[in-house]
C-alpha cells in the first residue's frame, strides 16, 4: 500500500512535448512510472518518447483510461490545464508549474473541490511512491521503498527528509510535496489523513515553513485524528519579518504564521519537533525505536 | 508588488471609486504649482512610500500656504521616511502627493485580502479605523466585519449593504458603500490584487463615503497579464541587490549577518539559515537560486553575496533535484574568475550530479572547503567566519 499513486497508476502528461514535460516524463518512465501518453494541442496523432500525443485531455482519457495527470504547462496556461483535466474525468492532478496567479487558483480549487478531484500543487515537486511510481521532478534515486510518509511544502526540504530516512534504511511509503503557494490544491490535513489510513505508513514526517496557517490547522488535526508518530520541522525561524504595506495581512493571520507559533502548535499537538533540519531522521529513529 | 498611494488612487479613479483630486510631484516648486492647479486654500500633502504609518512618522501634513508646502517638500523629498512598518533605514521619499482637503465626520476601515484558510477573497471592515486596527482584530475580533467572495459567483451588492448597515451607515451611504464594495471586488479580480486597504474610508461632513487612503499590492505572478500595473513599479522602494537578483530569477533578501548563503529552493534556503543560527552563526542573506539555475545565474548569485562587505564566509548548500551540482560548480568557478574571492567558501553538494560537482570544484584553482554532511558544512562555515 501507499497513498495517491502506485505501480498500477496510469499517468498522462499535459505539456508533454515541451522541454520540462519531455525531461521529466523521460525520467519518470525510466523510474518505472506507467506513463501512457501526453497532451499537446495541435500535435495530436504524433508520437513522443514512444507514447501517443493527444490534442485534448478528453481524448487521452478515453483512449488510455488514465485517471491521473501531471501538468508542466507554463503558468499562464495552468488554470485551463487543471480545469480541462478535471472536466475530462481525471481524478488526481499533479501540477508542477510554478508562478500560477493566486486568483486563478481560487477558481480552480473551488471547481475541483465541487467535482471531487484531488489536486497536488501547484509549485510543487510532485508525488512519489518509491519503487513504484514517480510523478514530478524529484530525484528518484534518493528514495527507498519503506514505511515513512513524508509531506512537505518545500521541494528541496522534502529531499533532505527523504535522504535522511533512506540513509537510516527506513524508506518511504509515499512522499507528497504539496507546494509552497498560498492556495495549494491539497493541504497537510488532506495528506496526513491518507497517511493515517495507509497500513504501509508507520510514521510521518511533516515539513512546514513560515507563512499562512496550514501548519497550525495540521496541528489541530493531528491532535484528534493521527495516532502514528509524527516528526515535524518548520523552516524560517530566522526569516526576517517582511516590510509591510498595511494591516490587512496581519488581521487575517491573527498573529499566526511565524515559525515559533507553528512549532508551539505542533508541540501542543504531540508532534515531535526538530529545530535542526539535519535531525529529522535521527529524531524519527528515537521516537519510533527503530 | 506594491503600489504607491497616488498610483492606487489612479486605479481607484479608473474604477469610479470616490477619491480626492490629487497630483503627484517630485519637487517643492511642482508641489506649489499642483496646489494652485487643484485650487482652494487647504491641501493635504503626503510622502509617497511603500509603508503604512506615515501620519505618525510625519509624512502627512495639512497645509494652507505656499511656505508650508515648500517646507514639507524640502524636508522630505530625498530623505528616508521611517515608520513602524519599515526597517530602521526607512523608505526613500522621491514623490509627494498633493490632494484636496476632505472634511471628515467618521473614519472607517475597509480592506480585502486573500484568506488562505477559507481560500476566498475576504473583505474586512470596521468602525475602528486608524493604526490601531490590528489591536482591534486581536482583542475584539467581533468588531471586524467580514464578507467572503465566492470565486464561482463573484461579489454581490447585498454583501456590501450588509456590512454598511452593520457599520451604522445611513440613507444614501448604504448604496454608496455597496457601490464601493462592488467596484473594489471588480478591481481585485480584474487587476490580480493581493491586498487592498483603505484606512481610513471616511464619511465626509456632506455625508458621502470617500476613500481617503489607498494601498494596493499586486500578485507578482500575474504581472505578465497586468502590464500597465507592472509599469508602475518603483524600484527605489525595493532593495537594490534584491532587484539585481530578481533580474536573474534569483530570490535574494539581505540580512545583517556575516555568513553568505547560496541554496536551491526557498524552504531549504530558510532551513539552512536556521541551521547557521542554531550553530551560533549569523546568516548574511537569504538566497534561493531556484530550480532552473544556469551557470550565469549562479555566477551572478555568488557575486551578489560577495558584494556584501559584511560577508566573512560563504556556505553553498545545493540539493540537486532539477539543478545539477556540476552546473552550480561551474557557475562558482566562473564568478571567482571574474571577481575573485577572499573569504572561505564551504560547499555541500547532494543529489543530482553531486560527485561530479565536487570533482569539478576540486580540479579547479578555486579554494573550496568540501563538507561531508549538512551539519558538517554549517559547523565549518561558522568556524570559518570567526566562530560562534
Amino acid at each position: 500500500m501507499s497513498i495517491l499513486i502506485d505501480k498500477s497508476t496510469k499517468v498522462i502528461c499535459q505539456g508533454f512535448t515541451g522541454s520540462q514535460g519531455t525531461l521529466h516524463s523521460e525520467q519518470s518512465m525510466a523510474y518505472g512510472t506507467k506513463m501512457v501518453g501526453g497532451i499537446t494541442p495541435g500535435k495530436g496523432g504524433q508520437e513522443h518518447l514512444g507514447l501517443p500525443v493527444f490534442n485534448t485531455v478528453r481524448e487521452a482519457v478515453e483512449t488510455t483510461g488514465a485517471q491521473t495527470s501531471v501538468i508542466y504547462v507554463p503558468a499562464p496556461f495552468a488554470k485551463e490545464g487543471m480545469l480541462e483535466a478535471a472536466a475530462a474525468g481525471i481524478k488526481l492532478i499533479v501540477c508542477i508549474t510554478e508562478g500560477v496567479p493566486t486568483l486563478d487558483m481560487l477558481v480552480v480549487k473551488a471547481s475541483l473541490d465541487a467535482q471531487g478531484v484531488r489536486l497536488i500543487g501547484p509549485n510543487c515537486p510532485g508525488v512519489i511512491t518509491p519503487g513504484e511510481c514517480k510523478i514530478g521532478i524529484m530525484p528518484g534515486d534518493i528514495h527507498l521503498p519503506g514505511k515513512v510518509g513524508i509531506v512537505s511544502r518545500s521541494g528541496t526540504l522534502t529531499y533532505e527528509a527523504v535522504k535522511q530516512t533512506t540513509d537510516l534504511g527506513f524508506g518511504q511509503s509515499s512522499c507528497v510535496g504539496i507546494g509552497g503557494d498560498p492556495i495549494p490544491g491539497s493541504n497537510f490535513i488532506d495528506i496526513l489523513g491518507m497517511f493515517e489510513d495507509d497500513p504501509q505508513t508507520e510514521a510521518i514526517v511533516m515539513v512546514g515553513e513560515i507563512g499562512g496557517t496550514a501548519e497550525e490547522e495540521a496541528a489541530e488535526f493531528i491532535k484528534s485524528n493521527v495516532s502514528k508518530p509524527v516528526v515535524g520541522y518548520i523552516a524560517g525561524v530566522t526569516a526576517p519579518p517582511g516590510k509591510r504595506m498595511g494591516h490587512a495581512g496581519a488581521i487575517i493571520a491573527g498573529g499566526k504564521g511565524t515559525a515559533d507559533e507553528k512549532f508551539a502548535s505542533l508541540q501542543a499537538a504531540g508532534v515531535n519537533t526538530v529545530k535542526s533540519l539535519a535531525d529529522i531522521g535521527k529524531t524519527l529513529q528515537e521516537v519510533t525505536g527503530w | 508588488m506594491n503600489l504607491h498611494e497616488y498610483q492606487a488612487k489612479q486605479l481607484f479613479a479608473e474604477y469610479g471609486l470616490p477619491v480626492s483630486q490629487g497630483i503627484a510631484v517630485d519637487t517643492a516648486d511642482e508641489a506649489v504649482a499642483a496646489a494652485k492647479e487643484i485650487g482652494g486654500d487647504k491641501w493635504v500633502i503626503k510622502a509617497q512610500v511603500h509603508a503604512g504609518g506615515r501620519g505618525k512618522a510625519g509624512g502627512v501634513k495639512l497645509v494652507s500656504s505656499e511656505d508650508e508646502i515648500r517646507e514639507f517638500a524640502n524636508r522630505l523629498v530625498g530623505t528616508n521616511l521611517v515608520t513602524f512598518q519599515t526597517d530602521e533605514k526607512g523608505q526613500p521619499v522621491s514623490k509627494i502627493y498633493v490632494e484636496t482637503c476632505t472634511d471628515i465626520e467618521r473614519e472607517l476601515y475597509l480592506g480585502a485580502v486573500i484568506d488562505r484558510s477559507t481560500q476566498r477573497i475576504t473583505f474586512m471592515a470596521s468602525t475602528e479605523g486608524g493604526v490601531e486596527i490590528e489591536k482591534v482584530a486581536e482583542e475584539t475580533p467581533e468588531k471586524i466585519l467580514r464578507a467572503t467572495i465566492d470565486p464561482m459567483t463573484g461579489a454581490s451588492p447585498y454583501q456590501g449593504r450588509d456590512i454598511a448597515f452593520q457599520l451604522g451607515l445611513k440613507g444614501k451611504q448604504i448604496n454608496q458603500f455597496a457601490n464601493v464594495f462592488m467596484k473594489l471586488a471588480r478591481l481585485f479580480d480584474e487587476c490580480d490584487i493581493a491586498l487592498i486597504e483603505i484606512n481610513p474610508l471616511v464619511v465626509t461632513t456632506n455625508g458621502d463615503i470617500h476613500c481617503l487612503d489607498a494601498k494596493l499590492s499586486i500578485d507578482s505572478n500575474a504581472l505578465y497579464r497586468q502590464k500597465h500595473i507592472g509599469e508602475m513599479r518603483d524600484h527605489s522602494q525595493e532593495d537594490e541587490r534584491e532587484n539585481q537578483a530578481s533580474e536573474f530569477n534569483l530570490n535574494y533578501v539581505a540580512l545583517e549577518g556575516n555568513i553568505g548563503c547560496m541554496v536551491n529552493g526557498a524552504g531549504l534556503a530558510m532551513g539552512t539559515m536556521d541551521l547557521v543560527k542554531l550553530h551560533g552563526g549569523q546568516p548574511a542573506n537569504f538566497l534561493d537560486v531556484g530550480g532552473g539555475a544556469n551557470k550565469e545565474a549562479v555566477s551572478e548569485a555568488f557575486k551578489i553575496i560577495l558584494s556584501d562587505e559584511g560577508v566573512k564566509a560563504v556556505l553553498i548548500n545545493i540539493f540537486g533535484g532539477i539543478v545539477r551540482c556540476d552546473i552550480i560548480a561551474e557557475g562558482i568557478i566562473g564568478a571567482v574568475k571574474d571577481v575573485g574571492v577572499s573569504v572561505p567558501v564551504v560547499v555541500r553538494f547532494e543529489g543530482n550530479n553531486a560527485a561530479l560537482g565536487v570533482k569539478t570544484l576540486a580540479e579547479s584553482d578555486v579554494d573550496i572547503i568540501a563538507a561531508t554532511s549538512l551539519t558538517d558544512a554549517v559547523e565549518q562555515v561558522v568556524k570559518a567566519a570567526g566562530g560562534a
